[in-house]
């Protein structure tokens, strides 16, 4: 038997929805074109030599690059060594620089006393400290994750102190008048009313530990994907350098949209 | 006859900055008797919420005493114009807020705020969230935490003014006959006079700063019945509004 099936109206409400996810796949869409359009365009630019595939290296350049590194456990190696360095520079960066954001919340005439200090050391470019780093923490790993606490803790006192400082002022008087302590004014309501700018700090910490781990490679290293990217410019081997290069933006894009999981996890 | 449980006198608090030095609050005295609801009104910037702060103890006066009469340490609980529930905590957990800091987390004293809790309605919504609850249910459950605490004294800094105007004449109903029930003693401060009238059983009005008592009203209303909006119908209602509205002379500058 043969059956009519009108076409099913849509509600108002359907309707909007739909609207919004084309809306959704035209941008991603748009997005996978622009980055496809971009390889295929660097391809032909070097197959037909309107570049120097020997200074700008071209995708199947890359691609093969990548394919031996993976095969020679090179690029595990120094992947490992990076990622490790940058998850070690932001979990302490965060920890460290909220311990002290603790202290100087504790002390406000610490916190007075410190307070330009901590504004010249925001202000100062970590970088020129580089080879003191050396100097004093040897040139390992060591250094590179100095270079990178350097940068995240800073940055971490700064956002969480400023948290703990935006606490309601009257949540604070209403535990008071509880009769709280100062550690219990401090686990009871700073603490966890701080909590997302301490998430906030980690965010932005992993970004800047990318910057302090790549430029503590790029100074000192023997090994990480900074150290390859230096490695490969030095001795002209460009297909390294952009191997490497993609390789850094995608890991760090991993982890960023880990640390953003991790958030919506943690804050309901 | 109910007894005397706090005799404030001759209380003064000076506040300093570096350009000059305020006089917010100048010898204040009163006798407040248990049981009683007291509510002070005067223009805003009198020293009224300075008062309270001394008397929670927050906030150390510049000369005058304070006596309580009373055996055993006096618990007070006050109350603030937002009712400051911290989001990431249930409601229930909101409540134990001032157990938990006392050290006092025993189990009658958790299951006798679950009880009060379940008395005054919000016993479904006692593992939620503060957002999950209504502007009236949230200050409801602001006084159950500060009962949880079982306070001599309750200080009221104008705890409705954050609700809108309907909401806040059901909750400052609902809030005067959980008060009335539990038999506690309030000192409360607010702007609105038909509230100070229609709540206390004295109102004391302030002068401009520096804060000083102009007059203490004995309120005594001829209503029938007990509500809020009974008493506003009192025909002794309007006689108190316009003397203490006089008293406060309110002029627009």
């Amino acid at each position: 038997m043969y059956m009519w099936n009108k076409p099913k109206q849509l509600t108002e409400h359907e309707q909007y929805l739909m609207d919004i996810r084309k809306e959704n796949i035209k941008v991603h869409l748009t997005r996978i074109i622009i980055l496809i359009a971009f390889f295929i365009l660097w391809e032909i630019a070097a197959r037909l030599m309107w570049i120097d595939s020997f200074i700008t290296s071209q995708p199947t350049a890359v691609y093969n690059t990548l394919i031996s590194l993976t095969q020679s456990g090179e690029l595990f190696k120094h992947l490992f060594i990076t990622i490790g360095e940058t998850v070690l520079g932001f979990i302490l960066g965060t920890i460290i620089g909220t311990l002290i954001a603790i202290m100087l919340w504790w002390s406000p005439f610490i916190s007075r006393v410190l307070d330009p200090f901590i504004v010249m050391l925001n202000s100062l470019p970590k970088v020129a400290l580089g080879p003191i780093i050396i100097v004093w923490a040897g040139a390992g790993i060591t250094a590179v994750i100095v270079m990178a606490l350097l940068i995240s803790t800073i940055i971490t006192i700064i956002n969480v102190y400023g948290g703990f400082n935006e606490v309601d002022s009257e949540k604070v008087i209403l535990v008071q008048s509880f009769g709280a302590t100062k550690k219990q004014v401090l686990q009871k309501v700073i603490l966890p009313a701080s909590y997302p700018a301490i998430i906030n700090a980690l965010k932005i910490n992993v970004g800047l530990s990318w910057v302090g781990v790549i430029m503590g490679e790029f100074l000192v290293s023997k090994a990480g994907l900074g150290y390859l990217i230096v490695y490969g410019s030095q001795v002209f081997k460009l297909n390294l350098v952009m191997t490497s290069i993609l390789v850094l933006a995608i890991a760090s894009v991993v982890m960023y949209i880990g640390v953003a999981f991790l958030e919506k996890k943690l804050i309901k | 006859m109910s007894k005397k449980i706090l005799s404030i006198r001759n209380l003064s608090k000076t506040y300093h900055t570096k350009e000059s030095e305020t006089i917010a609050v100048k010898d204040f005295s009163i006798d407040i008797m248990e049981g009683e609801f007291v509510v002070i009104v005067g223009p805003s910037g009198c020293g009224k919420s300075t008062i309270l702060s001394i008397l929670s103890g927050l906030l150390k006066p510049s000369s005058g005493e304070i006596i309580y009469k009373l055996t055993k340490p006096l618990s007070i609980g006050y109350m603030l114009q937002n009712d400051h529930l911290f989001p990431w905590r249930t409601i229930l957990k909101n409540v134990l807020l001032g157990l938990e800091i006392q050290g006092r987390t025993t189990p009658e004293n958790i299951e006798k705020a679950k009880k009060q809790l379940e008395t005054y309605g919000l016993g479904k919504f006692m593992h939620q969230y503060p957002y999950q609850l209504s502007g009236g249910m949230r200050q409801r459950a602001a006084l159950i935490r500060t009962l949880a605490i079982d306070p001599d004294i309750l200080l009221l800094d104008e705890p409705f003014s954050a609700l809108d105007y309907q909401t806040r004449l059901a909750v400052s109903e609902d809030i005067v006959s959980i008060l009335r029930k539990e038999k506690k003693t309030v000192i409360m401060i607010t702007h609105d006079l038909n509230e100070a009238i229609s709540m206390a059983s004295r109102v004391v009005v302030l002068s401009k700063r520096p804060g000083e008592i102009r007059n203490i009203h004995e309120i005594k209303l001829s209503s029938e019945g007990e509500s809020m909006l009974q008493k506003r119908k009192a025909p002794e209602f309007m006689d108190y509004y316009n003397r203490i509205w006089r008293e406060l002379d309110v002029h627009v500058e």
